[in-house]
């Protein structure tokens, strides 16, 4: 298997050495610098997370990763995720094909029914139409994405006949994934679809997905798909000690779920939830190289993943600490892991 | 403290029943295996069903619920004993409540707006205060329905199951207007790994809420009783 390891922002609101927050402004300009930099640090992959909160000020990460595109040769850029439900999958097909144009071929998309739900009330969604949204949707994705006139009729935008839309793809489809928390007919939908299986693991034990793994490569076999890979994204947060990864990243992590928590239901962290989730049966990559490293590489091999993306980060995390962080995750935990996994 | 009298006599009562018990689990997205797996575990013979056919969910059955059945809903709930609800709340308002009648139903679901969006059936009874599982009973008028299983986070739920005698067992709510029911439901949660901590009428429910004290946490008993005692006394 080969592996490819990436890296993942929501945009994340920068605070200043004291605390205070940036600007939106200035958080997106901090944004392209790290994913200018995350080619520099030798990593294959950087997504951005569409968010339109405070503390996620990134409604709009294709623009800014066009951005990034300008000033890179390598590294693939892609979302993560685009909140499919809420938007039109004809425009989105358009945007990361124009990312693909502008890149040279480098764009990706991991669509998702969105974990984060403030894109419906935004756009006028029905967070009960979910569910048909985002199948609808994504059937389309899939169709647009074959290249070619596109036929296509639904209940959740304007049918379309022998629709050529535009720009062409210039060498056939570039990679797409279905980002699944947790619903195990996400997972079939993924298969069904052709899509890669992205599983997002903010919590618990990563372990418990694995056999979401074996489920996506049976219904890959049981629809006629050819093989596609397994992606896992999870938070975290890599500095010189393990210590002091923690000490950065706890307070800020407390603050965040906070914030979500009332919203998505989650529970309020506690030292002791943390502990767990950042020991190695949980789902937090923060820590040393050295600790980093030797969770992904066990986790990939369980769940038997292509691909880890770290999601780094957090609002009131200064830029200087996410340079380090990718910095370390780029030229000190992607070697490692690599080594661990032979 | 919650009726525990009560829900101790219902335990020796309805004990025999719940040997034999079978379950009927509705819904296979996040919520549906997870109960399902922790049932089957706990020795319950387990069907699973969505709105559709069963053949969908054949393969999810094998790899992620192995040991339950895929069936039609219709089938998996004439045989069953208890039916557990775990589907989003606007697909429980597609369910013909003539198919649950005469059972035993557990209410794992949550009205959600802030997730899920706002449901005109239920945001009415929302806005006087009132829970959605009363809201549920009153569609289900042939059904003894018991709230539970609702107030843990899915992955959690499984995280936290531990046998009776763990010393970091975890507590969960229940409450339902029959306490026959209530202490089936009772010795349920008990055998899939948690403290049963009945609260009273399906009224004190309301504390199981999102927005309530305990929803999204994972309490011991001692640490759940203080979290639900001033709300579920004043509901009672």
């Amino acid at each position: 298997m080969t592996y490819t390891f990436g890296l993942d922002t929501f945009g994340d609101r920068n605070s200043d050495a004291g605390g205070t927050p940036l600007s939106h402004a200035q958080t997106i300009r901090n944004v392209v610098e790290e994913g200018v930099f995350a080619e520099q640090a030798g990593l294959d992959f950087f997504g951005i997370g569409e968010h339109h909160t405070d503390y996620f000020p990134m409604p709009a990460g294709d623009v800014v990763l066009a951005a990034i595109a300008a000033r890179t040769e390598k590294i693939r850029l892609g979302s993560a995720v685009t909140v499919l439900s809420s938007d039109d999958p004809v425009r989105v097909f358009q945007r990361y094909s124009t990312l693909d144009a502008v890149s040279g071929g480098r764009a990706e998309v991991i669509l998702g029914r969105g974990s984060s739900i403030e894109s419906f009330p935004l756009f006028g969604y029905d967070l009960a139409d979910y569910e048909e949204l985002f199948d609808e949707k994504a059937t389309l994705f899939a169709e647009l994405l074959k290249g070619g006139p596109v036929t296509w009729e639904g209940k959740t935008r304007a049918p379309l006949l022998h629709q050529d839309v535009v720009p062409h793809l210039e060498s056939g489809p570039f990679p797409a994934w279905i980002g699944v928390g947790g619903n195990p007919q996400s997972v079939i939908r993924a298969a069904r679809l052709g899509f890669g299986l992205a599983l997002a693991i903010i919590g618990g034990p990563p372990a418990r997905f694995a056999a979401y793994s074996e489920l996506f490569r049976r219904a890959l076999e049981k629809f006629g798909q050819p093989p596609r890979p397994v992606l896992v994204h999870s938070p975290g947060h890599v500095a010189a000690t393990d210590e002091q990864a923690k000490a950065e990243f706890w307070p800020r992590w407390r603050e965040t779920i906070a914030l979500v928590a009332e919203e998505r239901g989650f529970a309020i962290p506690t030292e002791a939830s943390f502990d767990r989730e950042t020991g190695p049966d949980g789902a937090l990559y923060v820590g040393s190289p050295e600790t980093v490293a030797r969770k992904i590489a066990a986790n990939m091999q369980t769940l038997e993943a292509g691909r880890f993306d770290l999601k780094y980060g957090l609002p009131g995390l200064t830029h200087e600490q996410l340079m380090t962080s990718i910095e370390l995750y780029g030229q000190r935990v992607v070697p490692r892991v690599r080594e661990l996994l032979g | 403290m919650y009726r525990r009298t009560e829900y101790k006599r219902g335990k020796v009562r309805f004990a025999a029943m719940q040997r034999t018990g079978k379950l009927a689990v509705l819904g296979a997205g996040h919520v549906g295996p997870v109960i399902a797996r922790l049932a089957i575990r706990a020795g319950y013979p387990v069907a699973i069903a969505t709105s559709g056919d069963p053949d969908d969910i054949a393969l999810i059955t094998e790899l992620v619920i192995p040991g339950a059945q895929p069936r039609w809903a219709s089938d998996a709930v004439a045989d069953a004993d208890t039916v557990v609800l775990a589907m989003p709340l606007h697909r429980f308002l597609d369910v013909d409540p003539g198919l649950l009648a005469g059972k035993l139903v557990v209410d794992a679901m949550n009205y959600w707006p802030a997730s899920d969006g706002v449901l005109p059936a239920f945001e009415d009874g929302a806005s006087k205060g009132i829970g959605s599982s009363e809201i549920v009973a009153r569609r289900l008028t042939g059904s003894a329905v018991v709230k539970a299983l609702n107030h843990i986070g899915y992955h959690e739920l499984e995280e936290w199951a531990r046998p009776a005698d763990a010393p970091d067992r975890r507590a969960t709510g229940l409450a339902g207007d029959d306490p026959a029911a209530v202490a089936a439901v009772a010795e349920l949660t008990d055998r899939i790994g948690y403290d049963p901590v009945p609260l009273g009428s399906l009224r004190a429910a309301r504390v199981l809420q999102p927005g309530g004290p305990v929803f999204g946490q994972v309490l011991t008993l001692p640490e759940f009783e203080r979290a639900v005692y001033e709300d579920a006394r004043a509901l009672r």
